[in-house]
């Protein structure tokens, strides 16, 4: 049994413009200790899934359908008290976008650290003052930091706090929703290492959320990019960057340019992403494919395993 | 693949500084304590030919912004001279205002009257780093850009502005105009957005475009197309472009030139490609080592950061090379190489060629220890 299952997730935003179909019918599965990226572009709907995995779905959005299996314990199914005491932060935790920038201004850090503890467990405050000593020296920070207030620290440091946060209750799934997309590089990389560390210390499941193919390839062992509401293509990382299949990937990893080797012209994808409120009928990515068939604008792609362990959503490859 | 022939040089910079005063407060102020700084550039020097893509390249803070928005005379200098080569028909103007060019018909524009410079804001223009906020949200798209033609009475009439107009939001990829000219900005996506505001920048022809950060708000799939869009205008306006970004890779791509800033001061200049292939400047190093090129290997290996602390604040420069207390082949040397150990803490590195078209200011390059011993250049001064 894995550890987290995503069936057929949908998750809307009831707005008064229309139905923002954020998360349309997403799949999703990992085993204990993996590493999962969750790469696309603005809007695609990459933080939505997140919160619906915490079942944290701000309003006026709602998830609609669909199952979310943890540990084998349907999430989807369970009462707000239910998923306070046995899941969130305990099972699955995560780091919100932006959140470095949401410290409370008025605590200490050590204060806002110990504060679920004392919510969540039965340890003394000296007990959680302790646990969140070695969190504190587990990401890197001297100890000091913790009689500190948000604002006298820098952005790195800052990010540091809130992954300790993340790790409180020694979650097995931990969600990095854009880690260091506010980050210089140099600070980027120290981050980065120090999630790579992290896991290899305590082996717990990562899934990282960017928009950024090169920071995605630093953690992640599985690869699912996702295209308005939908994940597209779902594989090994070597899969993905290796023999990408379906033509948004292909273009995307031709789209960036590189560090190292041939300077190619870059391409570009025509158009921009669809209308959440209205996706195209058929395969969402079709207004904008250079591959586009009749097909593609009629009828929805289904996800196929193409090769073991490497599936795609894309008329190219499905049998009609 | 994308090299052009470049043509003579259009503009100087020589030792700019700005200086923003930090606030004392009442006490400062009582006490008559020396006005504290915030040393935002720091004794910057380039030069950029005719139809080149110079790049400034660093992380958040480190001056780039202010470097162009100095060059549009949008901040207090506190000194330093800029030469710039003007369009023709600016020159004229400004001769008829009693400006005298240099023997390069070049000016300086740093510290000429502002009624002087205001035929320059012609010639020089600037695309801003937020594509959502430099626009103002009340206009038409066809405002925006008339408005440009107004203030610097280009066309006749309001057909052939209009005709302008529609000819420039071609050359930006906006086809068909008729479908944008009415178009209020909250109605386009941003990389539409983006078009506009470089539609706007090149809609007066200028010499020199300062583009800050332009596709960084972007997506990565709509970014390619503005690069596209840049690189065709420069032959097309024969114009020369001074391109802001902290992506390297985007730099590389686009750039001739890239010069490498660090808290207010350029410490390496070279060939694009070359800057990248084999850094000069410790911090170069480091910079390009903490880049994630995708590659799905990246994840079985910890990266190597030559690099320890953090950005000091741009109030209280480190003495010396402001680099030292970061710098790790400093920390390695200090101790076998005396010199260098002395040196780096103490007396600021100029910026020398220490290859054909490769400037570094950094004390590990012999020549730049020589130079500054022997007095043949002062102290964190230029070297060419
Ligand atoms: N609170 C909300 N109310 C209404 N619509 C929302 C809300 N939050 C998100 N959306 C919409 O849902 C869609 C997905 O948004 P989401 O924030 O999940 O995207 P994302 O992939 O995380 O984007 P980014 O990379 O910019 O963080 C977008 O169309 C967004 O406008
Ligand atoms: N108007 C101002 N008053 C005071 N300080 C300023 C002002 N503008 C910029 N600074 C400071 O000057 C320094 C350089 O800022 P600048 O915006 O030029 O950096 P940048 O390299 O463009 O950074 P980024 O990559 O974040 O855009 C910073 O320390 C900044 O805080
Ligand atoms: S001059 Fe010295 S301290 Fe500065 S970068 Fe070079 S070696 Fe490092
Ligand atoms: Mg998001
Ligand atoms: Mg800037």
């Amino acid at each position: 049994m894995a550890l987290l299952e995503v069936e057929n997730l949908r998750t809307y935003f009831y707005t008064l413009k229309g139905v923002v179909k954020a998360v349309d019918g997403v799949n999703l599965k990992l085993e204990k200790g993996q590493t999962l990226g969750i790469v696309g572009e603005s809007g695609c709907g990459k933080s939505t899934l997140a919160w619906s995995l915490l079942k944290l779905v701000p309003p006026p959005g709602r998830i609609v359908d669909g199952t979310i299996r943890i540990d084998g314990m349907d999430v989807t199914r369970m009462s707000e008290s239910e998923v306070r005491s046995k899941i969130r932060w305990k099972k699955i935790s995560m780091i919100f976008q932006g959140a470095m920038n949401a410290l409370n201004p008025v605590y200490t850090v050590g204060e806002q650290i110990i504060e679920p503890i004392l919510l969540h467990t039965d340890m003394t405050r000296e007990e959680a003052m302790e646990k969140a000593q070695e969190l504190i020296e587990a990401v890197g920070l001297p100890p000091e930091i913790l009689n500190r207030y948000p604002h006298e620290l820098s952005g790195g440091q800052k990010q540091r706090v809130v992954i300790a946060m993340a790790l409180v209750l020694d979650p097995d799934i931990v969600i990095a929703d854009e880690p260091t997309t506010a980050l210089d590089v140099v600070v980027q990389a120290q981050i980065l290492n120090l999630m790579k560390k992290l896991h290899r210390e305590r082996g717990m499941s990562i899934i990282l959320i960017t928009h950024d193919l090169g920071v995605v390839t630093e953690l992640s062992e599985y690869i699912a990019v996702m295209y308005a509401g939908k994940i597209v293509e779902f594989g090994k990382a070597e899969d993905i960057f290796l023999h990408p299949l379906h033509p948004y990937t292909q273009a995307l990893i031709r789209a960036v340019p590189r560090l190292k080797g041939d300077i190619h012209k870059l391409e570009y994808i025509p158009g921009q992403p669809p209308d959440l409120r209205n996706p195209p009928p058929g395969c969402r990515f079709a207004p904008r494919c250079k591959k586009v068939m009749d097909i593609c604008n009629r009828e929805e792609p289904p996800m196929i395993e193409y090769e073991k362990g490497h599936y795609v959503a894309c008329w190219l490859y499905a049998k009609r | 693949m994308y090299r052009v022939e470049l043509g003579e040089e259009i503009l100087k910079v020589k030792d700019l500084r700005v200086w923003f005063p930090l606030k004392r407060g009442i006490i400062g102020t009582i006490l008559r304590k020396p006005p504290l700084y915030v040393h935002a550039v720091d004794g910057v020097s380039f030069n950029i030919r005719k139809r080149e893509i110079f790049c400034l390249v660093g992380e958040s803070g480190c001056g780039k912004t202010t470097t162009g928005k100095a060059l549009l005379r949008l901040v207090p200098i506190y000194s330093g001279e800029a030469w710039f080569k003007p369009r023709k028909e600016t020159l004229a103007k400004l001769e008829a205002m009693g400006v005298t060019p240099n023997e390069n018909g070049m000016v300086e524009i740093l510290h000429l009257p502002e009624k002087k410079f205001k035929p320059l804001r012609r010639d020089i223009q600037m695309i801003y780093q937020d594509p959502y906020g430099s626009l103002n949200p009340r206009f038409r798209i066809k405002d925006i850009l008339e408005e440009v033609l107004i203030v610097h009475k280009i066309g006749e009439s309001k057909e052939e502005r209009l005709d302008l107009i529609e000819r420039v939001l071609e050359m930006v990829k906006l086809t068909p105009p008729s479908e944008f000219i009415n178009r209020f900005p909250h109605q386009l996506s941003g990389g539409q957005r983006q078009r506009v505001a470089i539609a706007r920048a090149i809609i007066a022809n200028p010499a020199l475009i300062i583009a800050d950060e332009p596709v960084s708000m972007l997506d990565v799939s709509i970014r390619a197309e503005i690069l596209e869009v840049l690189l065709n205008l420069r032959t097309l306006l024969d114009a020369s472009y001074i391109f802001i970004t902290h992506d390297l890779a985007v730099a590389r791509y686009i750039c001739d030139r890239i010069a490498v800033m660090y808290l207010g001061k350029i410490v390496e200049v070279g060939d694009a490609r070359e800057v990248i292939a084999d850094p000069l400047h410790p911090y170069t190093e480091a910079l390009i080592a903490a880049i994630p090129d995708p590659d799905p290997e990246n994840r079985k290996k910890f990266r190597d950061l030559k690099i320890k602390g953090e950005v000091p604040n741009a109030v209280f420069i480190p003495p010396g090379c402001r680099f030292h207390p970061r710098c790790v082949y400093y920390d390695e040397m200090k101790e076998v190489d005396k010199e260098l150990g002395d040196l780096c803490p103490s007396t600021e590195p100029p910026l020398v060629e220490v290859k054909p078209g490769r400037y570094v200011a950094c004390y590990k390059y012999p020549l730049v220890r020589s130079l500054v011993k022997t007095g043949v250049l002062s102290p964190g001064r230029e070297g060419r």
